[in-house]
């Protein structure tokens, strides 16, 4: 499977040259580009592991670049995303976020159901890769 | 001195209004004193409902009418009426009056201009007192303003343009029960607009045939997917079983995927006991979102926005029955005051039209309600039908639904007209995919996905739109076969509802 979270999912996996573009886009809006991730992809972590800081100050997508290439040295056989912050009043959330980086073998979610009274199910989403532990998941 | 002078900042943003294009607003006619309340019948003008002099108050509520006044009625004394009848007045002089503040409560219209290009209509401005009003509550801001004017013999049509809500008044209100942001975090979706569909053929569906089509079109990569107006519990599917299949297909999917999904339970009945019975059970089963029609009232609606705060779910607005009163021009409450009162009333999502699909919708007048929706503040834009600069006070976002006869070959138009924060609604566009449900699905999240990425790489997407679609067309077959379908759709009608205005505002005196 593949896991279609994030704003480019369904598209060919994006180039460097791609990502870049799409960075510089979030610098020039004035967001911060956060890299994060994670070998627990279910749908409901919003909590993935932050490489650094966000990079507030930033002109030049070439440093992200740099940053998510060493990110991606360590952590490559996870997923990485970037998210880019904006912090005007009224938002001060997310305004975009992508994944850049995946695991080669994507095993997905298994879906549980608990039969509970009348005909009602109680559903739990559970990855197959996080019945190991962090760090061991994939590859 | 030039009339655009008057939209500078000079000038106190609570007080802008647009240019006046005449010199009908001469001096207060209000008979003071004994006089006043002498018994018989006086001009409504006369009684203190016309005061061209008033200037309202930061805490006023403002309401502009177009008044097509009854031929030989002086729009003067029609604007006054409107007035009068909407806050304090009856027919005649009554002495009652004299044991209450009554110069307060008084509705004052303050300017009555013509309508540029419309013989016989008048726009009114009407200032209204904040007393005049209970806190917090659109029954009766809306009984007030349009309870029984409407109907008023001397006028042949009336319709409520815009109003002006005072932050004093605004914030009574709780708002989006979610909000934009707070949408987008809960489903982590961020930097497009969100996909849906409506499930179809709306009626005759089993519980079991209507599961299938939510889990095809969001295994296939919609966000949403959503019940019909009238979709509520009739024979061929009681309202159970509709929301136990697709809670099975959300879930089914959201495995599939990896992602949030969401559909939109429509919990719309009879009786509010009724309605709260099926948005506990919608809650039980775990539900994200559910959804109520505007004809079940004001009240029911702002009830239901308070069950959603408490409940941690977001809030499906779909605007059933609107169009009886505010497509015609002359006649009824324009769609952009219902949009406003429904981001007091605390709604998440509301259908606000889509411009290129087949329902009623001039572009400029419906980003005129999209901005009402998404901004905190939005200005006085004669040429988007807004009238008023509005403060939101901070009140939550209200996410605007495109839906009705949109297809994935629009996707440059869609995102040109109505931007980013918009959940694009294509149930035909999706069901109607001759590859089937999740294909149909695929072909718009592709198109869309193509059409976000060409953007934010600082490309002319507008023009160069069908060159980006069949570009993203060449690595997915259902994104070709869509494209190929629907090539030829477009609707291109008249519409009745556009906004009147000078465009450059004229030199006066």
């Amino acid at each position: 499977m593949r896991i279609t979270q994030g704003c480019f999912s369904f598209l060919p996996d994006l180039t460097d040259e791609q990502i870049s573009r799409q960075v510089q886009y979030c610098l020039e809006n004035g967001w911060a580009v956060n890299i994060e991730f994670t070998d627990d992809p279910h749908p409901r972590n919003n909590l993935w592991e932050m490489w650094g800081l966000p990079m507030f100050d930033l002109r030049d997508a070439a440093g992200v670049m740099m940053e998510l290439n060493q990110c991606r040295k360590v952590y490559g056989d996870r997923y990485i995303r970037l998210s880019a912050f904006d912090s005007s009043h009224g938002w001060e959330s997310v305004r975009l976020s992508f994944i850049v980086n995946r695991p080669k073998d994507e095993p997905g979610f298994r879906l549980e159901r608990h039969e509970v009274s009348g005909r009602n199910i109680r559903y739990t989403t559970k990855s197959y890769a996080a019945d190991r532990p962090e760090g061991r998941r994939y590859g | 001195m030039p009339q655009n002078e008057l939209t500078t900042s000079s000038i106190p943003a609570n007080r802008r209004t647009p240019p006046k294009e005449s010199d009908m607003n001469m001096h207060s006619m209000t008979v003071r004193g004994k006089d006043r309340y002498k018994s018989g019948v006086l001009e409504y003008k006369k009684m203190g409902y016309w005061e061209p002099d008033y200037e309202p108050k930061d805490t006023d509520i403002i309401a502009l009418f177009r008044v097509t006044p009854q031929d030989g009625v002086d729009p003067i004394e029609a604007s006054a009426a409107v007035a009068g009848e909407s806050s304090t007045a009856t027919w005649t002089v009554v002495w009652t009056d004299r044991l209450t503040a009554a110069e307060k409560y008084r509705a004052k219209c303050f300017r009555v201009d013509p309508v540029p290009n419309s013989p016989g209509q008048y726009f009114a401005y009407i200032a209204y007192d904040l007393d005049l009003f209970e806190p917090g509550s659109i029954a009766n801001l809306s009984a007030s303003i349009i309870g029984n004017v409407f109907g008023f013999k001397p006028l042949k049509a009336l319709r409520l343009e815009d109003m002006r809500l005072p932050v004093a008044y605004v914030k009574t209100f709780q708002g989006p029960a979610t909000g934009i942001v707070v949408e987008r975090e809960r489903m982590d979706k961020f930097g497009r607009p969100l996909l849906g569909a409506t499930v179809k053929p709306k009626l005759g569906l089993s519980g079991r045939n209507y599961g299938r089509v939510v889990y095809e079109a969001l295994k296939g990569g919609l966000d949403f997917t959503k019940d019909d107006e009238n979709i509520n519990s009739q024979p061929f599917m009681h309202w159970r079983e509709r929301f136990l299949y697709c809670m099975e297909a959300v879930n089914k999917a959201q495995a599939a995927t990896g992602e949030i999904k969401g559909t939109y339970l429509n919990v719309t009945a009879g009786t509010m006991e009724d309605m709260y019975e099926r948005a506990e059970f919608a809650k039980e089963l775990g539900s994200i979102i559910i959804m109520i029609d505007l004809v079940i009232g004001y009240t029911a609606i702002q009830s239901m926005a308070k069950w959603a705060r408490r409940n941690d779910m977001i809030l499906h607005l779909h605007r059933a029955g609107h169009s009886t009163y505010t497509r015609q021009r002359n006649h009824g409450v324009s769609f952009r005051v219902i949009a406003k009162w429904m981001r007091l009333a605390g709604v998440d999502h509301i259908h606000a039209g889509t411009v290129v699909g087949k329902l009623e919708g001039d572009p400029a007048t419906t980003r005129g309600y999209y901005d009402i929706c998404r901004e905190d503040y939005t200005p006085m834009r004669l040429e988007h039908g807004v009238f008023f600069d509005q403060h939101w006070a901070s009140l939550n976002r209200l996410m605007p639904v495109a839906s009705g006869g949109i297809h994935a070959g629009q996707m440059h138009q869609l995102l040109d007209h109505l931007g980013e924060d918009v959940i694009l609604q294509f149930g035909g566009g999706t069901i109607g995919h001759p590859m089937g449900i999740q294909a149909g699905a695929t072909a718009n999240r592709v198109a869309l996905e193509a059409m976000i990425l060409a953007r934010n790489e600082g490309r002319d997407y507008l023009h160069e739109g069908p060159e980006i679609l069949a570009k993203a067309a060449e690595t997915c077959t259902p994104l070709k076969s869509a494209l190929e379908v629907w090539k030829d759709v477009t609707f291109n009608y008249e519409s009745t509802d556009t906004p009147d205005y000078v465009p450059t505002p004229s030199v006066a005196m």
